[in-house]
């Protein structure tokens, strides 16, 4: 039996289409930026230089299109999995125009050269009150709509949507205390190391609340409803729910080995940073295997293609993460395009791939449709951008690896064997290797994009009618 | 007692706490509600039972 009243599907079609917008203009920054380390002459005026393309290139992916996907399937999740339509959703909308104007604003504020220097957390202060202001909105409608929902439960993919929405809240309010001085310039709340930590603390958390958590949250509810069965444990999905919880807070000293911060902090940091490994594997294991007795899906259906392929790169990254936090590997790896590699892989392969997958699956459901425009499109973006991935990685683990060595040889007599300019010169061809890779990438993209148009062109926008909960439970 | 041994209080709290939940989620008590739970994505059918939006018969790529 169904109500008259329909699901508040316009924020998640708007949130929906901006994924793909964001996703091309991010990337695009991002293959610019790929192309002038392989041809400096591409470093124009200031405002087209490496130093601020590069800042836009990862707000851009990871805020606006990574964003636009986490809004556009959680506001989608709470309200099909509580059977309820949004709360307040005049304050949803204001979340949509508000997190675009964010984005705007970064794209002029960027470029111009107004930062703050922390990365990932490089817009002024004006932006950064902007942000707060969204993102309390955001938790009101999104914890107003599992208030009140019309189940008992609270599936465990808004867990971790609640997660991530609290957490970056939290990171945000305290890593952007500054002291403003004029409207485009202030000067950090904290100083020296303290700085340096809470910073670390914050661009970890990021990485482990925003591209982890929320992404987390998404599988949860795609990944069964693609493969129709229900998660493969349940169980396993509540504990290393809490063990990411509990355990990603202390990781964020990895990124300051062999830096001011005190050793014990650094060996701490690394210490929770090698228990990550297992609620992370916990998370991608029970994705992978919900397919189970169904593998012969992943053969015809694309869009599953991309969400378990998505799974196969988290598990890889964050064993790779772990292993990159060890002191002694990280001595070698630090500061090389080998962590270029990883944040790749994990940032293409796995919060592009989910995101990718689930977007391909609510757009036609957007315009009351069964499918995309075309399902062999779907197929060719996937091989593309899995083509595009594994060489984007496989030239920086090379090229980083490669790096690392140089920088550390030394003669018999103690002096370097390379100069600096010598390991830029071995890193070339692995750059136009990655920038091929980028390349593939952004082109998949642009295959989504004509056949997100294809799909909506002549179609009317839906909204499906709210169903009522299943009878109580017996 | 100074404000490192309430650190270290709180962190030991840190995991007794993790460690209930962990022995909660795998008591009998709680299989049935995470079994219901589990079920919530299928009990809401979000495929529309035929194209409903279209202006115009065959545009729908099969």
């Amino acid at each position: 039996m169904q109500s008259q009243a329909t699901y508040n599907y316009k924020v998640v079609r708007q949130f929906a289409i901006m994924t793909v917008v964001w996703g091309i203009v991010g990337m695009l920054v991002g293959v610019i930026a790929a192309a002038q380390l392989v041809w400096p002459e591409l470093n124009f005026a200031e405002w087209f230089h490496f130093g601020r393309l590069r800042p836009l290139h990862t707000n851009a992916v990871i805020f606006a299109f990574g964003g636009c996907a986490l809004f556009a399937t959680s506001y989608y999740v709470v309200q099909r999995t509580g059977h309820t339509t949004l709360f307040a959703p005049g304050l949803a909308q204001f979340t949509f125009w508000g997190w675009q104007l964010v984005i705007v604003l970064a794209a002029i504020s960027l470029p111009l050269g107004f930062t703050q220097g922390k990365e990932y957390a490089e817009l002024e202060w004006p932006i950064d009150l902007l942000i707060a202001v969204v993102w309390v909105s955001y938790a009101i409608v999104f914890f107003g709509t599992v208030a009140k929902r019309r189940t008992s439960h609270i599936y465990v993919a808004n867990w971790f949507f609640g997660a991530f929405i609290l957490t970056v809240a939290l990171l945000h309010i305290v890593n952007s205390m500054a002291i403003p001085v004029s409207l485009t310039k202030s000067y950090s709340a904290y100083a020296g190391v303290q700085d340096a930590m809470i910073q670390w603390w914050y661009g970890h958390n990021a990485v482990g609340f925003f591209l982890t958590a929320g992404f987390l949250g998404m599988m949860y509810y795609f990944v069964p409803k693609q493969a129709e069965r229900p998660v493969y444990s349940y169980r396993l999905s509540v504990v290393h729910f809490w063990a990411l919880i509990f355990t990603y807070m202390w990781a964020g000293p990895h990124h300051l080995h062999y830096t001011a911060l005190p050793d014990w902090t650094q060996s701490v940091g690394m210490v929770f940073s090698l228990i990550l490994l297992a609620p992370s594997w916990g998370g991608m294991i029970n994705g992978i295997m919900t397919l189970s007795g169904a593998w012969h899906k992943l053969r015809t259906d694309p869009i599953l293609k991309f969400l378990i392929t998505s799974l196969s790169f988290y598990g890889m990254s964050t064993f790779e993460g772990p292993m990159m936090s060890v002191k002694t590997v990280n001595a070698l790896s630090h500061y090389t395009d080998w962590t270029v590699g990883h944040v790749h892989s994990g940032a293409l392969g796995w919060v592009a791939m989910v995101s990718i997958g689930s977007i391909y699956y609510l757009l036609p459901r957007m315009y009351g449709k069964t499918e995309m425009y075309s399902t062999k499109l779907i197929t060719t973006h996937f091989w593309v951008a899995t083509i595009g991935v594994v060489l984007y990685i496989a030239s920086m683990w090379i090229a980083g690896v490669m790096q690392g060595l140089m920088w550390r040889a030394t003669n018999p007599d103690g002096t370097l064997t390379y100069s600096f300019v010598e390991s830029v010169k071995a890193s070339y061809p692995f750059w136009s290797i990655r920038l091929l890779g980028g390349v593939l990438f952004l082109g998949g993209m642009l295959i989504m994009f004509y056949n997100m148009l294809k799909t909506i062109s002549g179609h009317q926008a839906y909204d499906a009618p709210v169903v009522a909960p299943a009878a109580a439970h017996a | 007692m100074d404000i490192n041994d309430f650190r270290s209080i709180l962190t030991v709290l840190g995991l007794l706490c993790f460690l209930g939940i962990v022995a909660w989620a795998y008591s009998s008590r709680a299989k049935k509600g995470f079994d219901e739970a589990a079920q919530l994505p299928f009990a809401d059918e979000d495929m529309p039972d035929r194209d409903v939006g279209h202006r115009k018969e065959g545009t729908n790529n099969g």
